[in-house]
């Protein structure tokens, strides 16, 4: 919708669905694709991810400081986890026997590509620690490979805020700055809160300082996004999404309050690690149910772009909204006799440029002929008067253009929410 | 990482032939020159035959048949079963004054491609014509590309898993031959050729249509300024992209992806100093 039209329709007192909705779109249909993953396979790896890298870098530090029980707990967590992860993204392939193709290639440019490199060094890593700790078996072996998972662990909770960001959905791409912030700090209120829920009191003292510094972390870094984001946060605070981080937000605080205040009473301890480490699960849900949404409607993806062209330039006669909707009536001319331009002959294009005149011989097949003519000597006369009785009908219902493309938008979208 | 941060973005618009060469930076020494399609949207007449042909050179399977109830567009959009789409827009605007705008929209085959950029596996690669097409036989449907994508071209096809789209005929203009759309294109709305020549023609009949008073008329990702370099594919168009449902001013996520290490790498190294801090304190 232009500027224009906006203005006459406030002027009318209509109270529109979404305020300022100054853009046009195709039939209101996205304009990027909707990620083609899973929820619970990506949105579920996302979770058991950070879980799993923030647990082994915990563990290695209860390890350090003699909690040998909190550290089996961590490392037994984080070998689960990333053995789940494993599963789910392996599930997730539209062919899944070619999983090892992730490691044809060592991209930097591809996030998934480091990714899958990053998880072949951390899996093993976490699978050795963990197996170690619960037999006692090869306790050397097992102190390399807990020194090794909580090196690249943490880049395991970070790395999965640039496989959504390096994406043209407008959600994940924009929230770029806060994204890795958010997701670590989301991976050690998980880690925290499991280690606080399975772990005797006297060991639990490191996972409660984790837990406590990734909510609060999480806490103020989803609070600047969201600042940042502007209008842009929109996708994270309606619909599934906007409920989910809502959830997850009232958990964190919750989680967050009980474990500072009763974080030595077992119980309470253990009702604290539980609202933590779902906190975690639904801020990931939340993140990734937002950038869906995000790219379903193409207002997400429009109108910063409008903006960023407005920003840049000072607005140029073909880019004022008033355009010249009636340029379609006066006869477009002809293109240049090309012939000579193709890079081969076509001998083909002569022998239509040399019968088309003929096509206009009254009585030739429904008169359509002249459609195919290049210089749309008359037919655009001719269009106008087939969509005439459209535009009588669009004139009675009291819409223009513009706000018939905003209306089908708005009511497509609501059809689909409906769906979903 | 190193294609994207390039000085050639610094020195503002190139010339026709100035823009990055996108086959070189792939490592062609010697290679054909860069080819594309000149979309002229302003003599589409919405016959589809480019769909119908594609469809059939390329042995695209049948992806629906259903009607949209919209427009006459009842494909709806690019997709993996999808490699050419013609849009049908319809505008009243005044009493009396209407328009139809007909366009067939395709991959845009992007200097700074996205989803070539984000595939883990290698499918996705660069032609010696400049050109980025799906090697069906690596690809493992990871979905990566569809979501890189700015112009939602690139799909997942539900029957074989796998990611498919526009190859520019990689077949036949390896053997000189036009893509299948253009050669059924009956009023030469789809061009194909080298690209600079494209862009010249292009701009002929940008300067025509202007000159004839057709003010709306502009040139869509024919910059190599632009968010994507300049395209492969390039449309004129007779109003805004958006209309056409193509984003106004797309850029290719990765010029973003450094920064975004940067802080995956701040990220993860803050977790580990809490991890490693919190163990600290009074022992047990």
């Amino acid at each position: 919708m232009t500027a224009t039209e906006n203005r006459r329709h406030q002027a009318r007192g209509e109270e529109l669905m979404v305020p300022q909705a100054e853009f046009r779109s195709y039939y209101g249909l996205p304009v990027i694709k909707e990620p083609v993953w899973g929820v619970r396979d990506v949105a579920g790896y996302l979770f058991f991810g950070g879980l799993a890298g923030a647990s082994s870098a915990l563990a290695a530090s209860a390890e350090l400081s003699g909690r040998h029980e909190l550290a089996r707990v961590a490392k037994t967590a984080a070998a689960g986890a990333i053995g789940l992860s494993a599963l789910a993204l392996v599930h997730d392939l539209g062919r899944p026997a070619r999983f090892h193709h992730m490691l044809r290639v060592f991209k930097p440019t591809s996030p998934m590509s480091v990714g899958s490199w990053l998880l072949t060094a951390y899996g093993p890593a976490a699978g050795v620690a963990a197996a170690s700790a619960v037999t006692g078996l090869l306790p050397g072996v097992g102190r390399a490979a807990t020194v090794a998972a909580a090196v690249t662990g943490p880049g395991v909770a970070a790395y999965t805020a640039a496989l959504l960001a390096d994406t043209a959905v407008p959600a994940w791409h924009d929230a770029h700055p806060e994204l890795p912030y958010l997701f670590v700090s989301s991976a050690a209120t998980a880690a925290g809160g499991l280690g606080l829920m399975l772990a005797r009191t006297e060991q639990a003292a490191p996972a409660r300082n984790l837990a406590m510094a990734g909510a609060a972390a999480e806490i103020t870094v989803r609070s600047r996004m969201f600042q940042r984001l502007g209008p842009g946060a929109e996708p994270y605070q309606s619909g599934r999404a906007g409920r989910l981080l809502d959830a997850a937000e009232m958990l964190t605080v919750g989680g967050l309050t009980a474990a500072a205040i009763g974080g030595r009473n077992r119980v309470l301890a253990a009702v604290a690690g539980a609202a933590l480490v779902a906190s975690s699960a639904l801020t990931r849900f939340g993140v990734f149910y937002a950038g869906r949404a995000s790219a379903r409607d193409p207002k997400y993806t429009i109108t910063p772009q409008k903006d960023r062209i407005r920003a840049a330039s000072p607005p140029r006669a073909q880019d004022l909204p008033a355009g010249r909707h009636g340029a379609g009536l006066s006869p477009l001319p002809p293109p240049r006799d090309r012939a000579q331009d193709h890079p081969g002959p076509q001998p083909e294009n002569d022998q239509i440029d040399d019968h088309l005149p003929g096509d206009h011989q009254p009585g030739h097949v429904g008169g359509r002929g002249d459609v195919t003519e290049p210089d749309g000597g008359e037919h655009g006369d001719g269009e106008v008067q087939r969509v005439g009785v459209v535009h009588r009908l669009a004139e009675v219902a009291g819409r223009d253009a513009g706000q018939h493309e905003i209306r089908a938008g708005e009511q497509q979208q609501e059809q689909r929410d409906r769906d979903a | 990482m190193s294609t994207h941060v390039g000085a050639a973005f610094a020195s503002g618009p190139a010339d026709a032939a100035g823009g990055l060469d996108p086959a070189a930076r792939s490592g062609y020494a010697d290679h054909p020159p860069r080819m594309g399609f000149f979309t002229d949207t302003s003599v589409c007449i919405g016959c589809k035959a480019c769909e119908v042909a594609c469809k059939e050179w390329n042995a695209v399977p049948e992806d629906g048949l259903e009607l949209t109830g919209m427009s006459y567009d009842n494909t709806g959009s690019l997709s993996a079963s999808t490699w050419r789409h013609v849009a049908f827009v319809e505008q009243i605007s005044r009493p009396g004054e209407a328009r139809w705008l007909m366009s067939s929209d395709v991959c845009k085959h992007c200097t700074e491609a996205g989803c070539l950029d984000v595939c883990p596996t290698g499918a996705l690669m660069r032609t010696e014509f400049g050109t980025v097409v799906v090697q069906d036989d690596v690809c493992n449907g990871c979905g990566y590309c569809v979501s890189a994508c700015p112009f939602g071209v690139i799909g997942r096809r539900e029957t074989d898993g796998g990611a498919h789209k526009c190859t520019l005929c990689y077949d036949r203009i390896g053997d000189g031959l036009t893509p299948a759309c253009a050669k059924a294109c009956p009023t030469e709305s789809i061009q194909f050729g080298p690209l600079d020549e494209l862009r010249e023609r292009a701009q002929a009949r940008l300067d025509d249509l202007h000159e004839a008073g057709v003010d709306d008329a502009r040139l869509y990702l024919n910059d190599p300024a632009d968010g994507v370099g300049g395209a492969g594919a390039f449309f004129l168009l007779l109003d805004e992209p958006e209309v056409y449902g193509l984003p106004p001013d797309p850029v290719v996520t990765t010029r973003d992806l450094p920064r975004m290490w940067r802080h995956v790498a701040a990220a993860a190294g803050a977790l580990a100093a809490a991890a490693l801090l919190s163990g600290l304190g009074r022992r047990p």
